[in-house]
């Protein structure tokens, strides 16, 4: 009897497991034939699964701010301009352009064959019709309005009741698009290939309020890649588009962007064929496999333009004092926080502005982990605000274990270097923001990633308080050197009085940087061409499947 | 019985009000909101943003036109997808979940019986032992532990299922597995003590003095008094299995509401954090209230009608 009972549990177990077999066929029919269709080195199956990681928030580019949706844009849509693999502007919607002597007024020839999925051609009057409705305060979901604000009249009309009329945007004709700035924006033709200065299509759109909700007839786009179909939260699937004007270019056939948050499972899944790329900017390569996927030689690790910094409360003792906050920036190890905690082959911070921007900052304005001289600020910070010993500092972070690994070994060099008690302190990440914001902290981390590829970008966080600038200084000298910097239009000069602006910064380490970030990703070995760029966008345009 | 039904209804609508009230201040005084990002929207903008969500209105008028909506069962648009109605987000979401606890409920509750009942059977034999090591096990093994290690073993080395996603019924084994094994290993010790006990009652012994069969003793008298507390666990069981799922549902890539529920805190997208905290206490409600019902059917000393009646 008792053997009896315990066969038919073994059968049981057995049976279960039998099942499980059966029903798992289709996920090994992954089969990737390599056959070619002609031309040399592509594989026949043009498709490439890649994880995006969430539900973009929206597929509307005047009301995305985010990178999940951008990652979809930046194949679906396309601006005045691109910027291609090697960081240079090319012509996108607009074949060309005039800029005037001034530098103030961008004249756009737009390209003749250039249509909607819908085959409408694409005019002048859906780039003004785009930007006007992002400026419109009647949308206040397009809160990422201000990349406009370099438009003149632009901010006016979305904060100050300005009209939109006055916005110096003009249609010329239908291929020619007129655009006035407030001031020299060197940038101007980056900021053309944002996503926030898309197109929309007009009359689809205002017949469809909701048209960016789901893929669809009148989900209209003008990229190389269009939109066929969004299961919420679950996935994306998008094509090549054949109308698109450079269409011989794309090779890829269909991309695949699935929603996978786990970062552990996104790599299992790489690591079993079903996704080709994982890691940055989509997605993300856990802390644990980055030494074994290094040694693989898996992983690949480029520049991005982006800061990891601890800001200090410049309104609380004893960062107020500047020989004290440079004592702590000085005495801190950025090269072995690099090595042995995040271990993602970041750079050390001893700068504001990112290399990809200022070349010389792979050096820095001070040497890292200088202990003598951090002692030195530190005798003379002391002696200043006469006190015979630093008082206790708090430190606080969002509650991540990253960050707080971080932490950890800050804390312990300024306990080593400084003989000073720093407590540890984290927060849940909308209460830690918000915490920032009213100045309830003494030494905080945060970072900074940057929307287009220049300096002026990291620089102008500090102009004034409030915003962004966490750290309650500011300082007129600097705000006149930024002020500047808008008015110049040599562009060798006005980096000059950048550099400048940015030394006078560090100078009164008005922050403690730690480290530059990178990109992280590794993807199959025949997926070629993909790059992504300093400021985190991924292309997919020139991208394809090599023949194994 | 019908009288029953209905007070027990007026009860889940007073607690539908307490519940709702609570989350809505506890939500409004949690600092950060909506509207929080790493890239400070400028001030004029983020009023905007505001008037357009009613954030700017005072809180009770805000409270007010959120007790109307809720009666209405329309939570509002979501803050942070932008154009989605909390409602739709809450009918995509929620047969994932729905389908992945049934199957979960569905193995806890038949594994979970059975081992008990087995094990009560062969109490302090080999039978016994080895029903409870697994249960203990199940216990203290905790759900994403068992997952990757689910996932490790049967997609990655052995390839016989897919690592994660949730497009066929083979997607849905491991996370079920995942989420039923915690339960399961619950209701088998629970079923067994229970079964332990009522085998050592007097009645049994009357039922096997009076002839009957091994059988018809333990399904006939033995089970169907064990299983009551069994029963009563269910109730939680269900809102802990649809709630619960959240860390599964993250680690197979399921697109469930239990995930949407806790990001919503994250993000504070106050109308998705009402919505789904409504939804899952009208579902924990509403199945306590199914188990109460369902004990007065097995157990006849229960009387569900109250005592007027009596």
């Amino acid at each position: 009897m008792n053997l009896k009972r315990w066969s038919i549990l073994t059968l049981f177990f057995a049976l279960s497991i039998l099942l499980a077999a059966c029903g798992g066929g289709d996920s090994e029919g992954n089969d990737k034939e390599a056959g070619s269709n002609g031309e040399e080195g592509l594989a026949a199956e043009q498709v490439l699964n890649v994880n995006i990681k969430s539900e973009p928030p929206s597929l509307h580019p005047g009301m995305s701010t985010d990178t999940t949706s951008s990652a979809v844009l930046y194949q679906v849509f396309e601006g005045l301009t691109r910027v291609d693999q090697e960081e240079e502007i090319v012509p996108g919607m607009a074949e060309s352009w005039d800029i005037s002597e001034d530098e103030l007024t961008y004249t756009f020839k737009l390209r003749e064959d250039a249509t909607w999925t819908n085959g409408d051609p694409v005019t002048a009057s859906d780039f003004e019709y785009a930007w006007k409705w992002v400026l419109d305060p009647e949308n206040p979901d397009a809160d990422y309005a201000y990349q406009l604000y370099p438009i003149k009249g632009a901010e006016d009309a979305k904060e100050n009741g300005g009209s939109l009329d006055d916005v110096g945007i003009t249609v010329e004709d239908d291929q020619t698009l007129v655009v006035e700035l407030e001031q020299p924006t060197e940038y101007f033709l980056e900021l053309t290939a944002f996503y926030t200065y898309y197109p929309i299509n007009e009359e689809v759109t205002t017949a469809n309020e909701d048209w960016s909700l789901d893929a669809g007839e009148d989900y209209v786009s003008n990229g190389p890649f269009k939109l066929v179909d969004w299961a919420h939260k679950d996935s994306i699937t998008i094509e090549k588009n054949e109308d698109y004007w450079d269409a011989d270019t794309v090779k890829l056939e269909t991309i695949n962007m699935n929603m996978i948050e786990e970062e552990s499972t996104e790599l299992q899944l790489f690591q079993n064929g079903d996704l080709d790329w994982v890691g940055d900017p989509t997605g993300s390569v856990p802390l644990a496999a980055i030494k074994s996927m290094k040694e693989n030689d898996e992983l690949e690790i480029t520049d991005r333009g982006g800061l990891y910094y601890y800001t200090f409360n410049h309104d609380e003792e004893p960062f107020n004092n500047e020989n004290i906050r440079k004592a702590f920036a000085l005495a801190m190890d950025r090269q072995s926080i690099v090595d042995n905690v995040t271990q993602g082959e970041q750079k050390p911070a001893m700068a504001l502005v990112p290399p990809s921007m200022f070349e010389e900052n792979e050096e820095g304005y001070f040497k890292d982990n200088d202990v003598e001289k951090a002692k030195e600020h530190l005798e003379k910070g002391l002696e200043e605000m006469g006190l015979d010993e630093l008082p206790t500092v708090h430190l606080s972070y969002n509650t991540d274990e990253g960050h707080a690994a971080i932490a950890q070994a800050a804390q312990e060099m300024w306990k080593t270097n400084l003989e000073v008690d720093v407590e540890l302190s984290n927060e849940e990440w909308a209460v830690y923001l918000d915490s920032l914001g009213e100045g309830d902290y003494q030494v905080g981390r945060i970072g900074w990633i940057a929307d287009f590829n220049d300096a002026i970008n990291f620089l102008e966080i500090f102009e004034s308080t409030g915003g962004n600038n966490y750290t309650n200084w500011e300082n007129d000298e600097y705000k006149e050197l930024i002020k500047e910097s808008r008015t110049e239009l040599d562009s060798d000069k006005r980096r000059d009085i950048l550099r400048e602006a940015e030394e006078l910064f560090m100078d009164q380490m008005v922050i403690n940087p730690v480290y530059f970030y990178t990109n992280l990703y590794a993807h199959q070995d025949n997926v070629k061409n993909i790059t992504v760029s300093p400021i985190g966008t991924i292309q997919y345009k020139w991208g394809y499947i090599a023949e194994e | 019985m019908l009288k029953y039904i209905l007070k027990r209804l007026v009860y889940i609508v007073v607690s539908l009000f307490f519940i709702v009230t609570i989350t809505f201040f506890l939500m409004q005084a949690a600092p950060g909101g909506p509207f929080t990002s790493e890239r400070k929207v400028p001030p004029k903008i983020e009023e905007q943003l505001n008037e357009a969500y009613g954030l700017n209105e005072p809180l009770y008028i805000q409270y007010k036109d959120y007790l109307v909506n809720v009666a209405k069962w329309d939570f509002g648009p979501s803050f942070k997808q932008k154009g989605q109605s909390v409602n739709s987000i809450i009918n995509r979401s929620f047969p994932y979940s729905l389908i992945l606890g049934l199957e979960a409920i569905f193995l806890a509750l038949s594994i979970g019986v059975f081992l008990g009942v087995f094990a009560a059977l062969y109490h302090n034999k080999f039978g016994d032992y080895a029903a409870m090591i697994f249960a203990v096990l199940g216990i203290s093994v905790p759900s994403f532990i068992l997952a990757t290690i689910l996932q490790y073993i049967f997609a990655f080395k052995l390839q016989m299922l897919p690592v994660a996603r949730f497009d066929s019924f083979a997607h849905s084994i491991l996370p079920a597995i995942a989420l039923a094994t915690t339960p399961l290993a619950f209701i088998a010790r629970l079923m067994r003590s229970s079964m332990l006990d009522v085998l050592n009652s007097d009645y049994i012994k009357t039922a096997k003095a009076k002839g009957l069969s091994g059988r018809v003793t333990i399904y006939r008298h033995g089970i169907r008094n064990a299983i009551l507390p069994v029963i009563s666990y269910i109730g939680p069981l269900v809102i802990a299995i649809l709630t619960g799922s959240f860390i599964i549902e993250r680690i197979f890539a399921i697109p469930g509401l239990g995930n949407e529920f806790v990001e919503s805190i994250t993000n504070r997208d106050y109308t998705v954090i009402m919505g789904t905290t409504v939804f899952f206490s009208v579902l924990l409600l509403v199945s306590i209230l199914i188990v109460d019902i369902i004990y007065g059917l097995i157990d006849p000393r229960i009387k569900i009608t109250g005592k007027k009646e009596d």
